[in-house]
């Protein structure tokens, strides 16, 4: 499905990026010229507590804010947005689009037998991806979760470029950055476990190329197909 | 005038402190991608603001914080955190006496705490800018956007602007400053926007150079006096008609009441100019229109595009600022219009109130869709309420939640 926007949902756990996720892939997509908008919906900020944030992409001029209610794509960053209902609705899935996609962390499936049938029966494609493993394996961190969402949403539909995100990237990291309290310690913790800057940057960009590849794989393996431009 | 003396020489900060016109107007403008809250620290790099006084509160802190950072910078004369929202807008009223020019930003819970000072700000003719990042006033507690704290400002003598987007925000941040040092406004401005969509959503933003800053506050083009030992600014400092119970002080009252309303109205002719109008009007021949003033207005864009792909045509009327209340111009606007739909971020209505007073046939007005505490208002809503106020069956969304 070529579509002229695409909205993408990503419901996390506080602490996980899902806030600065959506931020990367909208500062990514504007880096490439096309219009985007990202904002965070989120309560008292504690972690482990349900976050979500949203990033709409499109090329026309995007005025839709606020939490995403009918999303094309669905993000999951922690098993326990399914295990747990830590999702602001159940079912998380609920107002995706027809045709939609959603991506799960986990290395188990877990979705019910339900589930399945009533994302098939709206045509919408599950794609599971390891993601906390292969922060592990290719940052060393698991703070580095969030840069496989952003591969895998970005490897599917091609909605950002690697170049844009790479720049997305070093403009988010690579210098100072005023957020809230949380966000902040946080920036600090992930800093700390790099020796240089410029070692976090690559180690980031790195995962989300990881996470690109499998998913763009799996996307043409399954012929899913979902994509920002003219119709 | 003083004013004009300094146009061209250079602050500390090698800024050129600029005319105000040609700097919003004919400079030229940097797309960046901003979030609300880093906007509002931009317009204030280039705004020359004496005193910004700080208190925490979801959503404006990181923009407080931010200006923090500016202070560090030197660009703001002085910066402090008060010990609470009431302390605040206090301190900034002793600020603005004594001849500053004075920044703040407030939000939900806030406002409603430092209320009091508010109509004593504009009777005394203090042209504080304040930004106000709605949020849920009620209980249960909310720290999402609603713009119920608006309708509590708009009786406040105030003048109130309603944000709809960030480029809003940064252009009407340092217009807003001429508006409201005018010598016949002289009043507070609060300027609102629904928080954390205009806050902490990222957007595309034109901002003037960074090199170019607003000429600085002169106290003495202020109707009042600005505050000196020799000279308090009204003689109520020290002789109050609270403590009296006679003709004159009730004579006074009147008047001084009415010149503070008259001030607001007054500021109609500079807010037309710098803002490019009170109203902005889309598709006006249409049958439906949307009227609406901040995020809803958004929202609103977007279901008109819905609904063109449905071959319905539906214009708009984004409301810029509430007082002074574009009353005329709205009448003007939706003369032909058979269906006013008026989508809220409150549960109370006082958008489609205020309309509803103004126009005539006011049966025309749909109320409505409102969404409160918080919640989102997904174009979807907007578009099924308009072919619903159209006599258009439509089947029910299902959404999150149902």
């Amino acid at each position: 499905m070529i579509k002229k926007r695409i909205n993408i949902r990503m419901s996390g756990l506080g602490g996980q990026g899902a806030v600065t996720a959506a931020h990367v892939m909208a500062m990514a997509a504007s880096r490439d010229g096309k219009f985007a908008i990202s904002n965070p919906f989120f309560g008292a900020e504690k972690r482990m507590a349900p976050a979500e944030s949203y990033c709409r992409i499109g090329i026309n001029r995007i005025y839709d804010r606020g939490e995403l209610v009918f999303p094309d794509v669905i993000e999951v960053f922690h098993p326990q947005v399914i295990t747990m209902g830590k999702s602001y609705t159940m079912p998380f899935y609920s107002g995706i689009k027809e045709g939609g996609v959603v991506i799960i962390n986990s290395d188990i499936p877990l979705l019910s037998d339900e589930d399945v049938k009533t994302l098939k029966d709206l045509n919408v494609s599950t794609f599971y991806i390891a993601g906390t493993t292969i922060a592990l394996e290719v940052a060393g961190t698991e703070l580095s979760t969030n840069m496989t969402m952003i591969g895998s949403v970005a490897g599917i539909t091609k909605c950002v470029s690697m170049e844009g995100l790479d720049g997305a990237l070093q403009e988010r990291f690579g210098k100072k950055f005023v957020a809230s309290g949380g966000t902040a310690t946080l920036d600090e913790a992930i800093k700390k476990k790099f020796a240089k800057k410029e070692m976090l940057l690559q180690k980031n960009l790195d995962t989300v190329k990881r996470a690109y590849q499998i998913a763009a794989e799996w996307a043409e393996k399954n012929n899913v197909e979902l994509a920002v431009a003219e119709a | 005038m003083a004013t004009q003396t300094v146009i061209g020489s250079k602050n500390k900060k090698d800024q050129v402190y600029t005319d105000p016109w040609k700097m919003m107007n004919e400079a030229e403008r940097t797309p960046s991608f901003f979030t609300g809250s880093e906007v509002i620290k931009e317009a204030l790099r280039r705004a020359s603001c004496d005193v910004m006084i700080a208190y925490p509160i979801t959503p404006q802190s990181e923009a407080a914080a931010l200006i923090g950072e500016l202070f560090a910078e030197g660009y703001i004369g002085d910066y402090f955190r008060g010990e609470s929202e009431f302390a605040v807008m206090s301190q900034c009223a002793g600020a603005a006496f004594g001849g500053a020019r004075v920044f703040t930003t407030t939000a939900g819970p806030g406002t409603m705490r430092a209320m009091e000072n508010f109509p004593m700000w504009a009777g005394a003719r203090l042209p504080i800018q304040m930004i106000v990042t709605c949020r849920g006033i009620n209980s249960p507690l909310s720290i999402q956007p609603d713009t119920l704290e608006i309708s509590y400002l708009m009786q406040t003598g105030m003048l109130v602007w309603h944000a709809e987007t960030a480029q809003d925000f940064y252009d009407w941040i340092l217009k807003g400053y001429m508006v409201s040092e005018e010598p016949d406004v002289h009043l507070p401005l609060a300027l609102c926007c629904d928080g954390f969509f205009v806050t902490h959503t990222k957007d595309m933003v034109d901002l003037t150079p960074a090199d170019m800053c607003l000429p600085p506050y002169d106290p003495y083009r202020s109707p009042v006096p600005c505050m000196d030992m020799e000279c308090p600014p009204v003689r109520m400092m020290r002789d109050p008609f609270v403590m009296k119970s006679n003709y004159i002080s009730y004579a006074t009252h009147a008047s001084w009441q009415q010149e503070v309303w008259a001030a607001v109205e007054r500021s109609r002719k500079h807010t037309i100019a710098w803002l490019d109008g009170l109203i902005e009007i889309e598709k006006p021949d249409a049958e439906v229109l949307i009227v609406t003033s901040g995020t809803a207005v958004s929202q609103g864009r977007e279901a008109i595009t819905l609904l063109e792909e449905e071959g319905i045509d539906v214009g708009l009327v984004k409301v810029k600022t509430l007082r002074p209340w574009p009353g005329e111009e709205i009448r003007e606007a939706t003369k032909h219009a058979k269906h006013i739909i008026v989508p809220e971020f409150n549960v109370a209505g006082w958008m489609a109130r205020e309309i509803r007073a103004t126009i005539p046939n006011s049966e025309r007005v749909y109320a409505g869709p409102h969404v409160c505490g918080g919640m989102t208002m997904p174009p979807e809503i907007i578009a099924a309420d308009i072919k619903s106020a159209m006599g258009i069956k439509t089947s029910a969304l299902a959404g999150r939640g149902s």
